[in-house]
């Protein structure tokens, strides 16, 4: 159905206007892909970034060499179609494309015309349109929606629209960017679910990217694997390929750990065959004693949680070895925010459970307009404790951030940051409140305004009335290898987090908080940030994470609050909590229930198993 | 009532076409621009002020009435003030104030400012000011009614492109306003004030270079949709389509001045005719070009030809009484009377309040009103719980707040 033909991607100039996640390639972004994907397959394009996932995904629907610019060599054919000679307009029958962010992908403003406007491009008959768009919207579970405006749709929600608007014409190839990377798991059960009806009930060929393998490396009938810039495509059974892929899921590295073979790549599959290894960590740990109390890995030593952590997801050894020398980048960071003023570093805030909360909110309701946001939220942050902030699409978690970080004013109750200071955020000027919270908001880059690296930490240090050079050396720690003279545009979506989570830290507040952080992080950021939380956290930081991300959740979080409509439906330790409800429960739990086990790393541990095993031969 | 007289939900395909609501106000600012009598011109906005509280719904664009009223004000208080400082050419014996006169130079002859204030001139402003105020209003209620981009979607074929610009700016606007909003927030993440003038300029630039990449990216998706597939055309064709639409556009122009102003009435409406008619020819002939069909377009029903004949038949009958009552639909402001309500006129603007009965009631969801129960049915009586920004019903809805002199 896709066929490339020795295709390879050259970008002119170092910069490459590229989209997405291909501007730290090397000028040839693609190198001699050569492979078809047969029809009627569920298609995974699995890569660490930077490998031209985006690009390979452009050229399928003609976008790239046409819109993008650049040179594409050899050839790519979508149904006998050859896209050197076909412009992205002449391959709307045949393929539909759905991007990263389904708001650029809309072109009218309500969901019945969003259904119909490619076929009304393509000059269907009216009565086809509308049989169409009626099957459509059943198809996909919107027709109590068909009226709405789009902007009033929830993020799941718009994400079916955007794949409906495309699928209307009858494509047989669909493409897809990173579907569920801003779904609630909810939202992306839903979206996968529609996508795997389509392969099933009309043959439908999808060729789609994501991050999340977690979610949907279980659906694939092939994996098109990219392992590294520059090295050959591999078109494969998933099973074999994930055996070798630099980025997994957990269930595979667990099954990596145990060596299970061939690779389970659903959790029910893993659970089939986990009876062995329940039994050996039942017998290596009393299983009752871990199932109530904290995660053990967490607080007594960062070394020995980081390195695991940083292993087992497919991080480089190189960056492990670092962690252990003590003059690795983690090292770095913790002596920068070690060495912090006295008005953080408070005598109470050294003694454990007992100290004063970093921030407390009390009934905290927050009204806008007549939607009733946040109602009767209660939250103490203590220092050292990191809190997961959980729920779907729209349940108040960003609101409580920005209620934290004055943005918002509370309707009713309060909300105290600065710990015995106690200042109220929404009457403290942002200047003084930086010295004490910090946010790092979804999109990172809302925060950056400079052209150049150096600029944005010289604005920073300006900003915090820090020493010149704080930030450039939190930007040392953080992000190893940065030059000055890059422009924070350039940076791929971990270095951009990084970065501002450096600009933020400038200020050493003592609060940090996190919407969304791992949105578009392939698994190796990903543990590079999990090292950073811990990180921070062992230096008494008080850190909330408003997260998707179950399994980032269950790695670094130690209490989870779960929001639904605005109230807080579940408080408590993050075994406890993740455990009883499926929706949040990440892979190893579900694996590996009855007892509480989290993460890859925890289990690796209690088996006291060598960490080289997450390395791929 | 009865049943088949009562009017039905609005759903798509069954709501009015906005052209009706369009051609309905302009109906009524025809009217409005033949008086000057302030009664009328009350009337007029209490007749408009109905329609769109009885049939508006809760979308973004019917909010924009509220401003259409104050803009009318804005401009009688304008009109007002010029009269009351730079005096009047109406000559006038009631003086109210005499203001010192400020002594101006020859060569400004008939320029004034300040002296004597007299009552014939501020009620002549006043009521040149309703008209201006009334005309606004009219347009208001059009576009408080009819959804824009629905009007846009049934432009002929060969304006599509136009129309799709449109209704992308529309969409753009709002999600600026969001990256505005969302960005001066950042602002305080940085500890930066978040508020004052400053702190907008500086968000500028992000908020430009985030809309620009919006609208890369849209153009990549309408691209990769089939957005501007097109037919091969001859060029002859092409010439001929640009020729009989331009002419028809002038043609068009010149006929609407002439049917406005007040001498040329009589040739006015033939001009507009065929200026019309050649550039609908035009249109039609550079829909050749498109390949695109319509999903589910307007249509046109009884009830759109009901609404938009009422608000023809206001127009007429201001027009015809304009040949029968001077005296009455231009009150005179010298020497000073109150003005009459003249009974036939009147009657005739009322007609205009028949779309608040002939057209679709809005659905349940989109309404102005947040109260879940179910409306309160068809009907002129709109419930006490609506929205308070909407003018109270009836006679008593006016933009006007001075009582005119009687």
């Amino acid at each position: 159905m896709i066929r490339f033909d020795q295709v390879s991607v050259r970008y002119d100039g170092p910069a490459g206007a590229t989209p997405g996640e291909d501007v730290h390639a090397p000028q040839l972004a693609l190198r001699e892909v050569d492979l078809e994907i047969p029809e009627g397959e569920l298609c995974l394009l699995v890569g660490p970034s930077g490998v031209g996932k985006s690009t390979l995904l452009g050229t399928v629907s003609g976008l790239v060499p046409h819109f993008t610019g650049g040179t594409l060599h050899g050839r790519v054919t979508v149904a006998g179609r050859d896209t050197r000679t076909h412009k992205p307009r002449e391959l709307a029958d045949v393929v539909g494309t759905v991007g990263q962010d389904p708001l650029a992908h809309f072109v009218t403003d309500t969901v019945e015309d969003e259904l119909a406007y490619g076929m009304e491009s393509l000059g269907l008959p009216p009565a086809t349109m509308r049989r169409r768009v009626e099957e459509t919207l059943d198809l996909l579970g919107l027709n109590d929606l068909r009226d709405r405006p789009i902007a009033t749709l929830s993020g799941g929600q718009q994400q079916r629209v955007a794949i409906g608007s495309v699928l209307t014409p009858h494509p047989r190839v669909l493409v897809l960017d990173e579907p569920t990377s801003a779904l609630d798991p909810g939202a992306a059960e839903e979206v996968l679910a529609v996508l795997q009806r389509l392969v099933h009930d009309l043959g439908t060929t999808v060729l789609m990217a994501e991050h999340r393998l977690e979610r949907v490396v279980h659906y694939a009938d092939q994996v098109l694997l990219l392992p590294e810039p520059g090295a050959p495509a591999r078109l494969g059974d998933p099973a074999d390929l994930m055996a070798v892929s630099p980025v997994q899921p957990p269930v595979v590295a667990l099954g990596r750990l145990a060596g299970w073979s061939p690779l389970p790549l659903s959790v029910r599959d893993a659970r089939r065959r986990a009876g062995p290894l329940r039994d050996r960590l039942a017998d290596v740990s009393g299983d009752g004693a871990r199932g109530t109390g904290p995660r053990p890995a967490v607080t007594p030593g960062v070394e020995e949680a980081d390195a695991p952590a940083a292993s087992a997801t497919g991080g480089d050894a190189h960056g492990e070895r670092e962690l252990h020398d003590g003059t690795g980048p983690l090292a770095r960071l913790r002596a920068r925010v070690r060495s912090r003023p006295p008005h953080t570093a408070r005598p109470s805030a050294e003694d454990g459970t007992a100290a004063t909360p970093t921030a407390q909110i009390r009934g905290l309701t927050l009204r806008r307009g007549d939607i009733t946001a946040l109602h009767g939220v209660d939250l103490a942050l203590r220092p050292g404790e990191t809190i997961a902030l959980m729920g779907r699409n729209g349940a108040g978690k960003s609101t409580l951030l920005g209620t934290l970080m004055g943005v918002h004013a509370p309707t009713a109750g309060t909300v105290t940051v600065g710990g015995a200071e106690r200042l109220t955020p929404s009457r403290t000027h942002p200047r003084q409140l930086l010295r004490h919270a910090g946010l790092v908001p979804q999109e990172p880059r809302d925060l950056l305004y400079a052209d150049t690296v150096a600029g944005e930490c010289a604005a920073a240090d300006t900003d915090a009335g820090a020493e010149p050079g704080t930030c450039r050396g939190l930007v040392a720690a953080l992000l190893p290898g940065v030059a000055d003279g890059m422009h924070p545009r350039d940076l791929s979506e971990g270095q951009r987090l990084a970065l501002a989570l450096a600009v933020i830290l400038t200020a050493r507040p003592e609060l940090i908080l996190l919407d969304e952080p791992t949105r578009g992080l392939d698994y190796a950021a990903k543990s590079r940030l999990v090292g950073i939380l811990r990180t921070l956290a062992g230096e008494r930081h008080s850190i909330v994470l408003a997260t998707h991300d179950v399994e980032l959740a269950a790695e670094v979080a130690d209490r989870v609050v779960i929001l639904a409509q605005g109230e807080t439906v579940a408080d408590g330790p993050v075994a406890e909590v993740v455990t009883s409800s499926p929706a949040f429960a990440p892979q190893v739990a579900k694996i590996l229930a009855p007892a509480r086990w989290l993460t890859v790393p925890q289990v690796r541990s209690a088996l006291g198993a060598p960490d080289a095993q997450g390395a791929p031969e | 009532m009865n049943g088949w007289l009562r009017a039905p939900e609005a759903r798509r395909g069954l709501d009015l076409h906005p052209g009706a609501w369009w051609l309905w106000a302009l109906g009524l600012a025809t009217a409005a621009s033949r008086t000057t009598n302030p009664l009328l011109l009350m009337l007029l906005c209490a007749v408009a002020g109905y329609v769109v509280a009885a049939r508006r719904t809760n979308a973004p664009w019917a909010r924009s009435y509220t401003v259409f009223l104050k803009l009318g004000l804005v401009v009688l208080v304008i009109r007002l003030f010029f009269a009351f400082f730079l005096g009047s050419p109406v000559p006038g014996s009631h003086v109210l104030v005499t203001m010192p006169e400020v002594p101006l130079p020859d060569w400004a002859q008939g320029v004034r400012v300040g002296g004597r204030v007299t009552a014939e001139g501020l009620m002549f402003a006043l009521y040149d000011g309703m008209k201006l105020a009334t005309l606004l209003i009219c347009v208001g209620a059009a576009n408080a009614l009819a959804n824009p981009a629905r009007l846009l979607k049934s432009l002929p074929g060969a304006l599509y492109e136009a129309g799709v610009a449109v209704v992308v700016a529309m969409t753009f606007a709002p999600n600026l306003v969001a990256d505005v909003r969302r960005l001066r927030a950042a602002r305080r993440l940085r500890g930066r004030a978040d508020k004052g003038l400053r702190s907008v300029l500086q968000v500028g630039l992000p908020v430009l270079e985030g809309a620009l990449e919006r609208s890369v990216a849209l153009a990549a998706a309408m691209d990769a949709r089939g957005y501007g597939r097109s037919a091969e055309v001859p060029r002859a064709v092409r010439r001929m389509t640009a020729l009989l639409t331009l002419g028809g556009l002038l043609g068009v122009c010149a006929g609407s001045y002439a049917l406005l102003s007040v001498q040329g009435a009589e040739y006015g409406l033939p001009v507009l005719l065929a200026g019309a008619v050649l550039a609908l020819a035009g249109l039609r002939l550079g829909g050749r070009r498109a390949v695109r069909t319509r999903y589910r377009p307007e249509l046109w029903g009884v009830r759109a030809w009901l609404t938009a004949a009422s608000g023809a038949a206001a127009g007429v009958v201001m027009v015809a009484a304009g040949g029968a009552f001077p005296e009455a639909l231009h009150p005179p402001a010298v020497p000073l009377t109150a003005p009459e309500l003249p009974l036939w006129p009147a009657a005739g603007l009322l007609i205009g309040l028949l779309p608040a009965f002939a057209a679709p009631v809005p659905g349940a969801g989109a309404r102005p009103a947040t109260n879940p129960a179910p409306g309160p049915g068809p009907g002129p009586a709109p419930p006490p719980a609506r929205a308070p920004a909407r003018p109270p019903a009836g006679s008593a809805s006016s933009p006007v707040p001075e009582e005119p002199a009687k």
